[in-house]
């Protein structure tokens, strides 16, 4: 007797095929000009990406074409584990290699924040935007990723997506209350910005200083940073695809993010 | 006198662009420590250790005394011009090229009696001059009369703008705009009458002082460069390397670390990557347009500078890693030098010691100014040297290396320096 596919999958599958349910990249592509974090000169710096050839079709290699690439951890569109901050060191399940892959596959919530983002880049998401979220989309679920949209991402100018002036990075993010609220009210799987970090610009004057990172990573969840595209994403139902390379005890890794969206129409 | 140098016209681009025929460029082991000396601004002949006879050409064997214990010495070049010449025909086709050249013998106080070729300052009557050693096109020693007297425009005269590489008209690039050494290059060779300065500006998200005040300058187009990124490097030279007629090199990483004061090998990494890495990029995809246009007119493309660090030469403890980063630039430098030099093209190392910077903030003076260093490199152009040892410190770690090494080494080990 043949073995049955399991139905959901099965559905899945169809659904995938007949394009009734799009699949979504939320992923800047890795270029050499994408610009990386930037951390006072005297501090560690994470490395930006960078690719050589090593031949194409030529006398280094007659019928191949391949780089080599190189680049940090927190570079491009990236995951954070929550032992990239101090205040998740010590939790089980940590790094990239060892959290669990079921954590890769979730849904998440796209709060728009880019009507206030127009006007303020250095905008705080608020526990009262989350609440006014919650009051026409239904409560954010236990386990989905809160992704803040705010169309930083359409910044295609480098300088504009750092948006540095002398005190500093002007980009926005949530404010400490809000991942409070986020972390201990809704048990989210993590934060997604697309900004540079899924904290502010200016989030190392907030208190405590960074507290996505903090209260996030501290409290076993991820980051996802540099998304884009979140503008193709409805409020509530899209299914996250965001697994990380397997590094061993890594901190974080460039990633593809893919979304899952049923229905033609939003696009 | 000599007739200021005009702005060239535009190049005409239907005709092909002239190719560099150097001048005999051969010479024996013991003529090298003319070229030695003059690749260093110096005009330095052998003198007799014995009987303290001065001569030339060089030779192995005292002329008077048959003495071998000959030592080259720094000569004050004063002379007298005994006859002159005019070369109308040449077999030679470097000379072919740039006929009518003119030739006198001068006697020089010191003694000998010399052939040398004549600054158009100078007449054709019998008088006093100067002589002076400058490196030709071929990058070997020649000799040049100058007149006694500096007059305006000198550094105009066809012959001596031949065998230097005067920034008057031409168009630099500056590969790093954002550091106070860059800002004050880009400013001196502006003042230097040069015709564009291209200014590299590596991550533009990173907003430094200057900068804008640099971007008001006619003469100055900044210009996305990042020599640590290979591709950011070919972009350029795509866009812009059949211009450029002198690269200037003073992108560079400089920490103070040895090898315990700081964990891991990211600072080495990124000072490799800069100061060793980002030069030969820059070299491969800059250096075949530079050597394709060595004889394009007055302006033509003629030198490449690196700015390198008097720690080249021996390590300096408390900044080691950047000390070793500046010797593998050195070295390679050396390589650029020797692959440059067939095509004409004259590359200039400068050894500056501690300059006045960030990164030196807490070291106490002497310290180079980045506008000294910016001038010294400016006058480095204009003489045709090849090696820089610009400021006092610099020169006095130079004295003590070439004196010995060894003691040298132990020394900077001590005390640092």
């Amino acid at each position: 007797m043949p073995t049955q596919a399991p139905a959901l999958l099965t559905q899945l599958a169809t659904a995938l095929a007949t394009g009734d349910i799009r699949v979504i990249d939320l992923t800047q592509t890795l270029t050499p000009e994408f610009p990386q974090i930037a951390l006072p000169p005297e501090m560690g710096q994470c490395w930006p990406f960078r690719i050589e050839e090593v031949s194409r079709y030529d006398e280094r290699g007659p019928g191949w074409y391949w780089n080599n690439f190189s680049c940090g951890e927190h570079t491009g569109t990236h995951f954070d584990a929550p032992i990239h901050w101090i205040s998740g060191r010590n939790l089980p399940h940590n790094a990239v290699d060892t959290i669990s892959p079921q954590h890769f596959v979730a849904p998440a919530c796209v709060i728009d924040c880019s009507g206030q983002v127009q006007n303020d880049p250095d905008y705080l998401l608020t526990v009262q935007d989350i609440l006014d979220f919650e009051a026409v989309h239904g409560r954010i679920p236990a386990g989905a990723w809160l992704l803040m949209r705010t169309d930083w991402s359409q910044r295609r100018d480098p300088e504009a997506y750092q948006n540095f002036d002398e005190t500093g990075q002007h980009t926005p993010g949530p404010s400490s209350e809000a991942v409070q609220f986020l972390v201990d009210e809704r048990d989210v799987l993590g934060f997604g910005s697309e900004a540079i970090g899924t904290d502010a610009g200016q989030g190392y004057h907030l208190r405590p200083p960074y507290p996505c990172h903090y209260f996030m990573h501290g409290a076993g969840k991820y980051g996802l940073q540099c998304l884009t595209n979140l503008h193709l994403l409805p409020p509530t139902g899209a299914m996250l695809i965001c697994p990380p390379l397997k590094i061993q005890n890594g901190s974080g890794s460039p990633l593809r993010v893919l979304a899952l969206v049923q229905g033609g129409g939003l696009s | 006198m000599t007739m200021p140098l005009m702005r060239p016209k535009r190049k005409n681009p239907v005709l092909r662009t002239p190719q560099i025929n150097l001048p005999p460029g051969s010479r024996g082991r013991v003529a090298l420590g003319l070229t030695a000396a003059a690749a260093q601004g110096r005009f330095a002949l052998q003198t007799c250790e014995d009987c303290g006879a001065v001569q030339y050409p060089p030779r192995e064997a005292c002329h008077r005394c048959l003495s071998p214990r000959l030592r080259w010495r720094e000569q004050s070049g004063a002379g007298r011009l005994l006859a002159t010449t005019t070369l109308h025909h040449s077999n030679d086709l470097y000379f072919r090229e740039r006929l009518p050249w003119r030739l006198g013998m001068v006697q020089l106080d010191a003694g000998p009696s010399v052939m040398a070729h004549l600054h158009g300052a100078v007449g054709d009557d019998a008088q006093r001059v100067r002589l002076g050693a400058r490196l030709d096109r071929a990058g070997q020693a020649v000799l040049i009369a100058f007149p006694i007297e500096d007059e305006a425009h000198m550094a105009d005269d066809p012959m001596l703008r031949e065998m230097t590489s005067d920034p008057k008209f031409r168009k630099v690039l500056v590969t790093d705009g954002k550091t106070a050494v860059g800002q004050a290059l880009v400013k001196a060779l502006v003042k230097a009458g040069a015709d564009i300065v291209w200014t590299g500006h590596a991550e533009p998200w990173k907003k430094l002082p200057g900068m804008d005040e640099l971007a008001r300058l006619p003469q100055v187009s900044l210009v996305p460069l990042d020599v640590t990124n290979g591709r950011s490097v070919t972009e350029l030279a795509g866009e812009i390397g059949g211009k450029v007629d002198i690269v200037i090199n003073n992108a560079e990483v400089h920490r103070g670390f040895g090898i315990a004061a700081r964990r891991g090998t990211d600072v080495a990494r990124a000072e490799m990557d800069v100061n060793y890495l980002g030069l030969l990029r820059l070299a491969q995809e800059f250096g075949p347009p530079l050597k394709g246009r060595a004889a394009d007119g007055v302006t033509h493309a003629s030198a490449w500078v690196n700015l390198l660090s008097i720690y080249a030469l021996s390590n300096f403890p408390p900044h080691g890693t950047f000390s070793a980063s500046k010797a593998a630039a050195y070295s390679l430098a050396q390589c650029l030098r020797a692959e440059m030099r067939p095509a004409g093209i004259r590359v200039i190392n400068v050894f500056p010691g501690p300059i006045d910077e960030e990164w030196n903030q807490q070291l106490p003076p002497p310290k180079l100014a980045p506008a000294a260093l910016a001038n010294a490199v400016v006058k480095a152009l204009r003489d045709g040297v090849e090696d820089v040892y610009p400021g006092d410190v610099a020169q006095e770690w130079l004295e003590r290396w070439r004196d010995d090494p060894k003691v040298l080494e132990r020394e900077l080990a001590l005390n640092g320096g």
